[in-house]
């Protein structure tokens, strides 16, 4: 709105200089719609600031008519629409009406007239909406503004939009022109253009061109797609794996069937948007490194509050697996009411910083988004930390110690009772970053949890319950067959494919892909 | 793990299953059935004595919900097999009435067609194949049995031939729910998506929502239960019941002692589920509506607390969680709707710490320190 006011103010600096003539005012505005797209374009050709602006008084309503002569209304005053002289307004005047198809032409052509900007990013706009409905009406015009623009990447797509108006063309040369033009670009509407002109085409020869654009356009956009797929089967793998690594430490080795798991999740978003909140308030200097602080404080809140559940309610139901599912899922359910009577049941809104952002365009249809990129990288220190606190250091021996011989582990002097207290604490706390990572990427609400809950025990439970390492490939394995389906069947029956396949390999493997050696015949 | 070896007595019959104990249920069961007709129907609404029609869709429902917990029972409490999908076969066999439902609005639809609204809504021009035989009532009361049983079948025939129990199945039943919820919030699927099936008019061509039809509905669902209650009981005195509960206790030694469980725990798994979907069945023309979130994860897992709270492995004991469970809840919800959640969380966490027998448990103490007393 701003940019058309500028335009606006810019057009009505220079009016003098131009001028229009009484037959092109009356064409665009008096007779049935036909004759006056015909008047509009031919106005177009020789299209000066005085058309811009009279274009736009069409487009807001504010042309009215009086027997033949043609007034534009501004604010209380009239001027007439050729001479540009005030005037008063007859009694008799009569609004100009504009149906669906005028109105489309006049904001095509004063989007075809913002070409002429000297605003580069009010030039992108305008080829961006010039894009979805150049014709060849258009054509003169596209080549003028082609030949004076200098910014090249505005050029490139200027071109494809030349392209395009050339596809529809009457010339049969033109029309092949086009044809090689688009099979250069590795764009989505590309492909769309090319096939409907297909279905309209005669000329055997432009025909076959057409064709070869179209493969040559598939061929570079299947490419995008196929490693769209891939990226975004990554991405997902990695919030899988943030969201199982915790599950994997609580549930994996320490076989607490954790229900709360989602919730401890939540708990870590939402101390995300408090330190967000916090930020605002005192350091809104810093506010884009509000995620940074706010990576300990989900921590540390979860983790806290898995340290008190398992002191107040876990640790008198180990060895009852079953006691445990229901018991979690009751503390589950008060947390959830909790944060509703804290925060209040809808969603809050957290924001990415302005690094987040944007994001890398690789291809023509592919394009890596900051924040997506941001949350692999995190995901993968998550498990680098973890793998080294749980293999390198002294709290991960005792951890590992007591999960395979509680006994044993307790005769050599190791406290079991406080390993199971840090053990717990440390699985919460991992959920928490989970959920500082998903609160970049989703909503965050009460409910926010429960959506992850069923995946994150179908990730522990495919990799193998104790195994690490099965957890890693079972949740990048799931994020990109998942993705992979979604291209194919659609996002809820691929959903529902990973499901079944999951219900199916357990049946087969109930041990997961990594069993763990042993001669319980319990196991 | 090492389990240390001693000699494990047989279960012992909980006190409440006594001759006694389970004779009086049967008799307040039926007093019910007999008496609530009479108090709604013909006692005046002034009258302290008047059941109002509120009430009867309440108890009604809970006696819904009481049959899936006695088959909750039957599979955790005897066989030790926590499902945490038995909401789906409960939505089944309500899905397969609501489908006889839709059928019998016939031309009354907003839409005036002889096809379900939503269907004419998504411009479906004929019936699914999956809806042919919605409009016989016999083939109905069949597939309320049939549906829910098929698919506990295949599904439990997959999962203990592969010897997966424990959390394991508990999970997986979970995935189960959780992914038919998904299928059936599709539009395509042909279940009405969202919003599943409302608006009943009639059921065997007589009008569904006046007193005597809700009256009739809740002396059947009565009845149903009482019968299940009945069958369920024979089933555990049986040599049959003895062995699902040594497969609960020690499934290893059952194998040694060359009984192979697959049999037994499939058998039980598929009639828990199939009382299951005649509980849905009943359920849907009491409250007028099935729709997907039915299969929701929550919905089994608050089953298994009906059961918990109510003592397992007592056979009364989940049906009395039922009602004292549904029953807080339609009162907390309209009372203090903000504080539901933190007294059903607080239930089930207080319920697996102190009263691992449940309330059941808690009478039988009683029962028993009175009887110590005596002595």
């Amino acid at each position: 709105m701003v940019k058309r006011l500028l335009l606006i103010a810019y057009i009505l600096i220079a009016t003098s200089a131009y001028s229009m003539s009484a037959e092109e005012v009356k064409g665009m505005t008096i007779g049935d719609t036909d004759t006056r797209v015909a008047a509009l374009n031919k106005a177009m050709l020789e299209a000066n600031d005085k058309t811009a602006a009279f274009l736009q008084a069409l487009a807001d309503d504010a042309v009215k008519l009086a027997g033949d002569k043609v007034f534009i209304v501004k604010g209380d005053k009239a001027f007439d629409a050729v001479t540009d002289v005030e005037t008063a307004l007859p009694d008799d005047t009569e609004d100009v009406i504009n149906n669906n198809r005028m109105r489309g032409e006049i904001d095509s052509a004063l989007a075809a007239l913002k070409l002429f900007s000297n605003d580069d990013t009010v030039r992108a706009a305008a080829v961006k909406q010039l894009q979805s409905d150049a014709d060849e009406t258009k054509l003169p015009l596209i080549e003028k503004a082609l030949a004076t623009e200098h910014n090249a990447s505005i050029k490139a797509q200027l071109g494809m939009v030349r392209a395009a108006a050339l596809l529809n063309s009457s010339d049969q040369t033109k029309r092949l022109e086009a044809a090689q033009l688009l099979a250069g670009s590795g764009q989505a509407n590309t492909k769309t253009m090319l096939l409907e002109r297909l279905k309209l085409e005669e000329d055997s020869a432009v025909k076959v061109a057409l064709g070869a654009a179209l493969r040559q356009v598939e061929s570079a956009l299947a490419w995008g797609d196929k490693l769209g797929a891939l990226f975004s089967g990554i991405s997902l793998g990695s919030i899988l794996l943030l969201v199982a690594l915790g599950l994997a430490i609580t549930y994996g080795l320490m076989g607490v069937i954790n229900m709360a798991h989602g919730e401890l999740m939540m708990i870590g978003a939402y101390a995300t948007y408090v330190v967000q909140g916090v930020f605002q308030k005192y350091l809104p200097g810093a506010f884009d490194w509000y995620l940074l602080a706010s990576v300990p404080v989900a921590f540390m809140a979860a983790a806290l509050m898995g340290a008190v559940l398992e002191r107040s309610v876990i640790r008198f139901l180990y060895g009852r697996p079953l006691e445990t599912l229901l018991a979690t899922w009751g503390i589950s359910l008060m947390l959830m009411q909790l944060v509703r009577s804290v925060f209040g049941a809808q969603n809050v809104g957290v924001e990415n910083p302005s690094w987040m952002s944007g994001g890398v365009q690789v291809l023509g249809n592919l394009s890596l988004p900051y924040n997506r990129l941001v949350i692999i990288g995190f995901a993968l220190f998550v498990l680098g930390s973890v793998a080294w606190l749980i293999g390198k250091t002294r709290l991960g021996l005792f951890v590992r110690g007591v999960t395979q011989n509680r006994p044993i582990a307790s005769c050599m002097g190791v406290n079991t009772a406080r390993i199971d207290t840090y053990a717990f604490a440390l699985g919460s706390g991992i959920a928490g970053l989970a959920g500082c990572a998903l609160s970049q990427v989703g909503n965050v609400g009460p409910d926010l949890g429960q959506g992850y809950i069923v995946d994150a025990f179908m990730v522990v439970v495919l990799g193998g319950v104790g195994q690490l390492a099965g957890t890693v490939y079972a949740a990048l394995g799931l994020g990109i067959l998942n993705k992979f389906l979604e291209g194919w069947t659609g996002a809820v029956l691929a959903k529902i494919a990973v499901l079944v396949f999951i219900i199916v390999f357990i049946q087969k493997r109930p041990q997961g892909i990594f069993a763990m050696r042993g001669r319980s015949a319990e196991a | 793990m090492n389990t240390p070896i001693t000699a494990i007595p047989l279960p012992a019959s909980a006190p409440l299953l006594s001759r006694t104990g389970w004779a009086t249920f049967c008799v307040t069961l039926i007093v019910i059935c007999a008496v609530a007709p009479v108090l709604n129907l013909w006692v005046p609404a002034g009258s302290m004595f008047h059941l109002s029609d509120y009430g009867v869709g309440l108890v009604g429902r809970i006696m819904c919900y009481a049959i899936c917990a006695l088959a909750m029972d039957l599979i955790w409490g005897f066989t030790g097999i926590l499902s945490l999908g038995h909401g789906l076969f409960f939505a089944l066999g309500g899905y397969a009435m609501g489908m006889y439902l839709m059928r019998q609005i016939g031309l009354d639809g907003n839409y005036k067609s002889a096809l379900p609204d939503f269907m004419v809504f998504l411009d479906w021009k004929e019936l699914p194949w999956h809806w042919t035989f919605s409009d016989s009532f016999v083939a109905t009361l069949f597939l309320i049995i049939a549906v829910p049983g098929l698919v506990a079948f295949v599904f439990g025939y997959f999962a203990f031939r592969s010897r997966i129990k424990g959390v394991y199945f508990s999970i997986i039943t979970q995935a189960m729910t959780f992914a038919a919820m998904l299928l059936f919030f599709r539009n395509e699927t042909g279940f009405g998506g969202n919003n599943g099936f409302t608006d009943f008019k009639r059921i065997l061509d007589i009008p569904i929502a006046t007193q005597e039809m809700r009256m009739t509905l809740f002396v059947l669902t009565g009845l149903t239960l009482l019968g299940f209650f009945l069958l369920a009981r024979w089933l555990i005195t049986t040599k049959f019941g003895r062995v699902l509960q040594a497969v609960r206790d020690a499934e290893s030694r059952v194998m040694f002692s060359g009984y192979n469980p697959l049999g037994y725990k499939l058998t039980i798994w598929t009639i828990s589920a199939m009382m299951c979907g005649v509980a849905g069945a009943l359920y849907v023309p009491q409250v007028g509506i099935i729709n997907p979130s039915e299969m929701s994860p929550a919905n089994s897992i608050e089953i298994a607390i009906w059961a918990a709270v109510g003592g397992r492995a007592t056979l009364i004991g989940p049906i009395l969680g039922a009602f004292i469970v549904s029953g807080a809840k339609s009162w907390l919800t309209v009372a203090y709707p903000e504080f539901w959640l933190y007294f059903l969380g607080a239930l089930f966490i207080g319920v697996t710490l102190f009263l691992p027998q449940g309330v059941m448990g808690l009478v039988g103490r009683i029962l028993s320190r009175k009887k110590g007393e005596r002595a």
